[in-house]
């Protein structure tokens, strides 16, 4: 096996509150307790993984008025499971969202900080910004945020929480447009310098972004070309910034499948989508592109006839919205009913709505996956079960030696903290220098 | 009926990276390093645990001068590996957002199966108010007055999901029986927070909450919110007092002063004989370049001459129990652990063998939900049956 084979990076996702998990499956477990989440931790640390992720949203999703309830949800606070699974686990590094609107950069660089020291350099910040006003509502700075001072505000917490991690021993000046902070940071670098920073966005400006800040970028998974295009492109960004290819790694987040065969694995994939559309589920999703109430309908019927209302547009709240004319989606899925000889709202909603990106044995699941990151369409991937907490088991015990055996995964972890499993370098601690000083706007 | 013929008395014990005295660190020789790790946070809680006391204190601040790791942090990376010991770190509130404080306090609860408490406080200084740079410092009125609001969204956000919301109803679909969640529609002075919280009720219901109570603007939050409240006195007179104060605001709120379990710091340093204790305070004082003022009762002297300082607390009704503040870790809490708290259980001043979740230690049972408790919402008749 050659050596230099590029090699595959994973993150563990754990099951989050949208239809992909599916909770009503038989071997589903909790969504709460500790102990779902060191099993899924400690599976993937077996698994050699780079990482467990964490999801985080500030407010309980919405439809109709109401709190959506056909999803998984709630879930524990980020930074305290982290800290508790660094206690129940030695190498994996521990990842989690947290929002660069509702809090503030000094608390959270003593956070990352925190979970950096007591997890002996295993700590990584998925930076999410928002500019959203329904889940302001649940925080002093209340929410509304222009969209185009997301990136603005996002690039200046991580200006201070950088410039705060670096400051030990002298005090810290910053004075911005959106924060004024001044004073001493009680904690020197954690044992890899920073957190591993990763950002979540493909749009020009979450590129942007990522190339001039992030040490990983969660993006979405797509065909071969895309991804290609889309890490050539990311990556082609990264020397305006002085930084090298090395520097970013390009993580799709995907989900899988896997049977005995191939053919076992789609039956399973298609049984799996069925679980993950409920009946009430679909309607749901018609719901959200109808603009409407349409409770009334046979998921198992046909497509409304009724148009979309377009003035609508908030039906659902809490989630990431459709960007697309409502109506061109209506059209389009009628047509692709239509062409099917006549499916079902929940058979479209089935299949229009997120297939798994990867189904198939382990064997022809790991090959695929290498196909992606041996062609740079990606540096590795994200996993995305559909099971707490029980969804990565067969990854862990049957594709990750597959990919041991294709030499484009490790086969120990090459070292202590995330930095090193990650093949980022330790930034140096440097004092705080005139140059990173902001002066008021 | 007096508390204090049950032997009941409580113990805790604070525990900041190097004891309570600035130069303690420097005076032990501990390496400044080595308080950063895990493995020594886990060694303290562990020692105290071993013991059988009823839970440790994790101060936090935003302004020191020696290196602080976030209490909640430490509290959570220690839950998992050192069992039975309740587990409360401080949270400040002035500067931080409740949503956020009642979320991490209940993951604190689910990740050490119900032994979290929370100790509100607040942050005084401009130095303080400089980090954030979003209000200026304010005096004690008006911290303690956004703190009884903070407390009291923390503790409704705990409520906003009944213990049963969580159905995985099949037939019908759902996940979570929606009307078993709840808006809390809080609308302060300070802020406003809608909820529900993201995170399900935790496992105590609400976590222990404690507070201090030293000055006057503190004592309404105390009294209405506290189930443990912690007092500094320099002398058990004035801790009696101090006592007395807390259990008739307390019974002036409406509740039951014996719901609240009052617990007296008393700062320790243990050694051989008094002399040598004192002489070894005298040097630690000699390294920090001035003299460190008594906090409260303060011990210098040997484990024998604490339990007799705490038979006297008992005696007089100073305290329903103490925090011992060690001076110097990890040496006062592993001379507390090994000599002191057999010589009190030997006494009968302090029961070993206490379990379960942290509020059965204090004898508290399981709260009601105040918005079930409110809830005269109708059960739908059809899909909810």
């Amino acid at each position: 096996v050659s050596t230099r084979k590029k090699q595959i990076h994973l993150g563990a996702h754990f099951p989050g509150v949208n239809n992909t998990t599916v909770w009503s499956d038989p071997q589903a477990g909790s969504q709460t307790d500790f102990s779902s989440f060191v099993h899924f931790a400690q599976n993937a640390e077996r698994g050699l993984m780079d990482f467990v992720f964490l999801a985080e949203g500030l407010r309980l999703r919405e439809h109709r008025g109401l709190i959506h309830d056909l999803d998984v949800v709630g879930r524990p606070d980020t930074f305290t499971v982290l800290n508790a699974l660094a206690a129940v686990t030695s190498h994996i590094g521990l990842a989690g969202t947290i929002n660069t609107t509702f809090n503030e950069p000094y608390e959270l660089a003593k956070q990352w900080a925190s979970l950096d020291h007591l997890s002996g350099g295993r700590a990584a910040w998925n930076m999410v910004t928002t500019s959203d006003a329904f889940t302001g509502e649940n925080f002093r700075r209340g929410g509304f945020l222009e969209r185009s001072q997301r990136y603005e505000r996002a690039a200046e917490v991580v200006a201070v929480t950088r410039a705060l991690w670096n400051s030990y021993g002298e005090p810290v000046e910053h004075h911005g447009p959106q924060f004024d902070v001044s004073g001493r940071f009680p904690l020197p670098p954690g044992p890899q310098g920073h957190p591993v920073l990763i950002q979540a966005g493909d749009s020009a400006e979450g590129r942007d972004f990522a190339a001039a800040t992030a040490d990983a970028i969660f993006t979405l998974h797509g065909t071969l070309e895309a991804g290609q295009a889309f890490y050539a492109d990311v990556k082609g960004r990264l020397a305006r910034h002085g930084r090298s290819e090395q520097d970013l790694k390009v993580l799709p987040g995907v989900t899988f499948v896997l049977g005995d065969t191939d053919a076992a694995a789609q039956e399973l994939a298609a049984h799996i989508r069925r679980q993950q559309v409920s009946p009430q589920t679909a309607i749901a999703f018609l719901e959200q592109i109808w603009g409407r109430e349409l409770s009334s309908y046979d998921p198992d019927g046909p497509l409304p006839d009724v148009d979309p209302d377009v003035d609508n547009v908030s039906i659902s709240r809490g989630r990431v919205r459709h960007v697309k004319d409502p109506r061109v989606v209506a059209q389009e899925w009628r047509d692709f009913s239509a062409a099917r000889g006549g499916l079902s709202i929940r058979e479209v909603v089935i299949e229009k709505t997120g297939r798994q990106s990867f189904i198939g044995s382990p064997r022809t699941v790991a090959a695929e996956m290498d196909l992606f990151v041996q062609g740079n369409a990606c540096d590795g991937f994200i996993l995305v079960p559909h099971l707490t907490p029980g969804g990565l088991d067969r990854f862990v015990s049957d594709v990750v030696p597959e990919l041991q055996d294709l030499g484009s995964y490790r086969t120990a972890y090459p070292g202590p903290t995330l930095r090193d499993h990650l093949g980022l370098r330790h930034p140096h601690a440097v004092p705080l220098t005139p140059s990173t000083r902001q002066e008021s706007a | 009926m007096s508390p204090f013929t049950e032997a009941r008395m409580h113990l805790a014990v604070e525990l900041p990276a190097a004891g309570r005295h600035p130069a303690a660190a420097a005076w032990a020789g501990l390496d400044a390093a080595r308080l950063l790790t895990p493995a020594h946070h886990e060694s303290l809680v562990r020692t105290a645990g071993h013991r059988g006391l009823d839970l440790v204190f994790i101060p936090d601040t935003f302004v020191a001068d020696v290196p602080v790791l976030e209490a909640v942090a430490v509290a959570a990376r220690v839950a998992p590996v050192v069992p039975g010991i309740g587990l409360v770190p401080t949270a400040t509130i002035t500067h931080t957002e409740p949503f956020h404080i009642s979320k991490s306090i209940a993951t604190l609860d689910i990740v050490s199966g119900g032994r979290a408490g929370w100790e509100p406080t607040v942050s005084r200084t401009p130095a303080e108010a400089a980090l954030f740079g979003r209000k200026p410092a304010a005096p004690p009125d008006v911290l303690w007055h956004e703190a009884a609001d903070a407390v009291e969204v923390v503790v409704r956000l705990w409520d906003s999901w009944e213990d049963d919301a969580v159905i995985r109803d099949t037939a019908t679909g759902r996940y979570v029986d929606r009307d078993k969640l709840h808006y809390i529609d809080f609308v302060g002075e300070f802020f406003s927070v809608k909820g529900p919280s993201i995170t399900p009720r935790p496992p105590q219901g609400h976590p222990l909450v404690a507070v201090r109570a030293d000055e006057d603007e503190a004592l309404p939050v105390a009294a209405r919110w506290a189930d443990v409240v912690r007092i500094a006195a320099p002398d058990l007179d004035a801790a009696r007092d101090a006592r007395e104060r807390v259990r008739a605001a307390v019974a002036d709120g409406g509740r039951d002063p014996d719901d609240v379990t009052v617990l007296l710091d008393v700062e320790v340093h243990l050694a051989a004989d008094a002399h040598r204790a004192r002489a070894e305070l005298a040097e630690l004082d000699t390294h920090a370049g001035a003299p460190l003022e008594p906090s409260s009762v303060r011990l210098l002297g040997t484990a024998s001459e604490l339990a007799d300082l705490l038979g006297a607390v008992v005696r007089v009704g100073a305290a329903d129990g103490v925090t011992f503040v060690p001076l110097v870790l990890p040496t006062d809490l592993n001379a507390l652990a090994e000599q002191a708290v057999p010589l009190l259980a030997g006494r009968g001043l302090f029961r070993t063998g206490r379990s379960g979740s942290l509020r059965s230690r204090f004898g508290l049972s399981r709260p009601a939900n105040h918005f079930a408790a409110h809830s005269t919402a109708p059960t739908t008749p059809g899909a909810r049956s």
